[in-house]
């Protein structure tokens, strides 16, 4: 092996060493590969919900004249509030990461539950809305509106409804004793996830919710 | 956001359970966050009133895609950990975001969506 060959190597296995202790992940990147696993899904989601959002942004404009457009359904000062829930969740989520990261599993007991309690009461308000625009006559088939606004809002719905069962299962396996502060990542990536949802209504309620509206035709 | 991306180191402190080699922030800074993006929240929702309404359509665009993005990247980066994170994490996410964007670009270019042809 010559000189040059060996420098290399040692360099090399110094990187990987360094990488290794910074990271504290036996693994060959030196990162933990279910975050980065994670990551890559949350990247991937970004297309999917890109589609959505930009499926209603193309339609909502598209409507024919007498058909029930959004200005005639939304009620933005309940939307709000729905919103709010949904930001206050995110913090409580943190909290519920900082808690389990310092062993305080008092705290992350009731930061866990109230986080799937306040996406409980998100979903709630979505069922709520969704009946109230379907005793007003906008359905799933009324119009191409309609279509592409209960298909983007009942996606995010649904996602956040497999984050509460995330939650609840990471509640439930934490009272079993399987989960403790030296598993925390595992509920910093439930965590990603909950913070993905988050953002993601940020972008539906002031794409689909605040962004002027066609006037009401009706 | 300045002041915040200048002080909150003050706010830092070691976590016991160091998974990652970053710090975690307290829970009060946590908390500040939350503050400022329910704030941000409280102006997109003022909009929504009447006199706010009736400015031009640009103006209201242009405000609400700000505190948008500016909320979207204050989540991302303070309660996701990507400012305190490895640099891999940012890229995986932002290149989903930045492949998102081009595809319906593109996508509303071919409908006409922005009024060029």
């Amino acid at each position: 092996m010559t000189e040059t060959a060996v420098a290399s190597e040692a360099a090399a296995a110094t990187d990987h060493g360094h990488a290794h202790q910074s990271s504290g992940h036996d693994t060959s990147t030196g990162i933990s590969n279910n975050k980065l696993m994670m990551w890559v899904f949350l990247g991937s989601e970004c297309l999917l919900f890109g589609a959505l959002i930009s499926t209603y942004m193309l339609y909502k404009e598209r409507l024919p004249d007498g058909e029930l457009g959004p200005s005639d359904v939304f009620d933005i000062p309940f939307t709000s509030l729905s919103s709010f829930v949904l930001l206050l969740s995110s913090l409580t989520m943190v909290l519920a990461l900082s808690a389990i990261s310092r062993g305080d599993y008092r705290n992350f007991r009731i930061w866990t539950l109230t986080t799937a309690t306040l996406g409980a009461i998100f979903i709630a308000g979505q069922i709520y809305e969704f009946t109230v625009f379907y005793e007003e006559g906008l359905g799933y088939t009324t119009n191409i509106f309609g279509s592409s606004f209960y298909t983007l809002t009942g996606f995010h719905g649904v996602h956040v409804s497999f984050g509460i069962i995330m939650l609840l299962a990471i509640y439930i396996m934490h009272r079993q004793g399987r989960l403790n502060q030296d598993k925390a990542e595992t509920v910093e990536i439930v965590g990603l996830y909950w913070h993905f949802v988050d953002i993601v209504w940020i972008l539906i309620f002031t794409v689909v919710y605040l962004f002027p509206q066609p006037e009401s035709v009706l | 956001m300045t002041d915040l991306a200048v002080n909150h180191d003050s706010d830092l402190h070691d976590g016991s359970h160091d998974d990652e080699h970053h710090d975690h922030p307290s829970d009060w800074f946590y908390i500040k966050i939350a503050l400022i993006l329910a704030f941000f929240t409280l102006i997109e929702v003022g909009t929504y009133f009447e006199s706010v309404h009736n400015a031009p359509e640009w103006a209201m665009y242009a405000v609400l895609t700000f505190l948008m993005v500016v909320k979207f990247v204050m989540v991302g980066a303070y309660f996701m950990h990507l400012k305190y994170d490895t640099v891999m994490f940012r890229r995986v996410f932002i290149a989903g975001i930045v492949l998102a964007i081009v595809v319906y670009v593109i996508m509303f270019l071919a409908y006409n969506r922005f009024g060029f042809a």
